[in-house]
């Protein structure tokens, strides 16, 4: 916190903020028509659960790149009380609030 | 035309969002307590808390801004993160195709993870009138603008709490478990499973892969799979609907 602003840093936040613009609209800055093919357009229904299980995945067994060995992991069993919870009451909210209250202790309080 | 806040879309997009605000908060509030702490400046952590709006190409970019790589690695690895935007824009494409250059800007910039997904669940095929967009475009805006809100309050208030909050709690995993809701709100049918179960194990396997491409190849072979399953599946199932049934 006691260093000084680089222009460098502060260039490469810029891009990262276009980086962020332009990924996001690719497919949709021109507008030349553009057909979609039926396979890609099916494809696409199952695009956003997987984009989802690929970015949370590996955030619940890896630790630092590696697939976790042991069950001793609070991240397993929150992922299990968060799911328990939405199949029982199909609430979001509650899946986080459940996953949390499982995590916590394990976490701070066992180390796990 | 009225205003987009007053059509009742506009409410729904947000209260969707307020299910899973709290656990994006908690990730958003832990990214701004590690951009405080990796040491950048202050003006730099606002510009990046303020103008990237994305959490996970945040985290990946800044180790490698502390550790002096190069700006092109660090801009590859900040793309790399965001290729699952790119194909959220292929689906958005035919929502947004009737607004303006700009407003498209607008609509995509704002489009985090929860948002794609949940307005693509609201709306599963583009509307084609003009009352159908008018109401696609107010849940859009809603949505992410709650979502816009919670992130960057989340975002200033872990960077002025930094030094009171311990990184080693890891509350940043209530955004993994809003996710997770997300991911479980959208396992409707078999092949959805496991295009998420796919994604998830070639995510994990291929982890080890530069500039975390292991996020877009898990996304292809996940819809490749369930594209190559998807008829042969369908006709099984139409086989067992079509079968006489017993009598009693």
């Amino acid at each position: 916190m006691n260093t000084a602003t680089d222009l460098w840093t502060v260039v490469t936040i810029v891009g990262m903020a276009l980086l962020t613009i332009v990924t996001r609209c690719f497919f949709f800055l021109s507008s030349n028509p553009w057909p979609m093919p039926a396979w890609l357009q099916r494809g696409l229904h199952y695009a956003p659960i997987a984009a989802l299980a690929a970015v949370i995945v590996p955030e619940m067994v890896t630790t630092q790149g590696q697939l976790i060995t042991t069950w001793q992991d609070a991240r397993l069993f929150a992922v299990a009380a968060g799911v328990g919870w939405y199949y029982w009451k199909r609430g979001m909210l509650g899946t986080i609030i459940a996953g949390m209250a499982v995590y916590l202790p394990l976490h701070v309080g066992l180390g796990w | 035309m009225t205003a987009l806040y007053k059509h009742p879309e506009f409410r729904l997009g947000a209260r969707d969002m307020m299910a899973v605000a709290p656990g994006m908060a908690a990730w958003g509030l832990m990214t701004g307590v590690a951009m405080i702490k990796s040491g950048l400046s202050l003006v730099e952590v606002l510009m990046m808390g303020l103008l990237v709006f994305a959490g996970s190409s945040q985290l990946a970019a800044l180790p490698l801004i502390i550790a002096g790589a190069p700006m092109w690695v660090v801009l590859a690895t900040a793309l790399c993160v965001n290729l699952r935007f790119m194909v959220f824009s292929v689906h958005l494409r035919s929502y947004v195709m009737h607004q303006s250059f700009w407003r498209r800007l607008v609509s995509g910039y704002f489009t985090t993870d929860p948002t794609y997904v949940q307005f693509t669940k609201r709306f599963p095929h583009p509307a084609d009138d003009a009352a159908g967009k008018r109401a696609e475009e107010a849940y859009l805006a809603g949505n992410s603008a709650l979502g816009w809100v919670n992130w960057i309050v989340a975002s200033l208030l872990g960077m002025a709490l930094a030094n009171a909050i311990p990184v080693s709690w890891g509350l940043g995993f209530a955004g993994i478990l809003a996710l997770l809701g997300i991911l479980n709100s959208l396992a409707t049918t078999r092949l959805r499973v496991l295009a998420a179960a796919v994604a998830g194990s070639v995510a994990v396997v291929t982890y080890a892969l530069p500039l975390k491409l292991n996020i877009i190849v898990a996304i292809v072979l996940a819809v490749a799979v369930c594209l190559l399953l998807e008829k042969p599946f369908l006709e099984a199932h139409a086989r067992k609907a079509n079968m006489p049934k017993k009598q009693p």
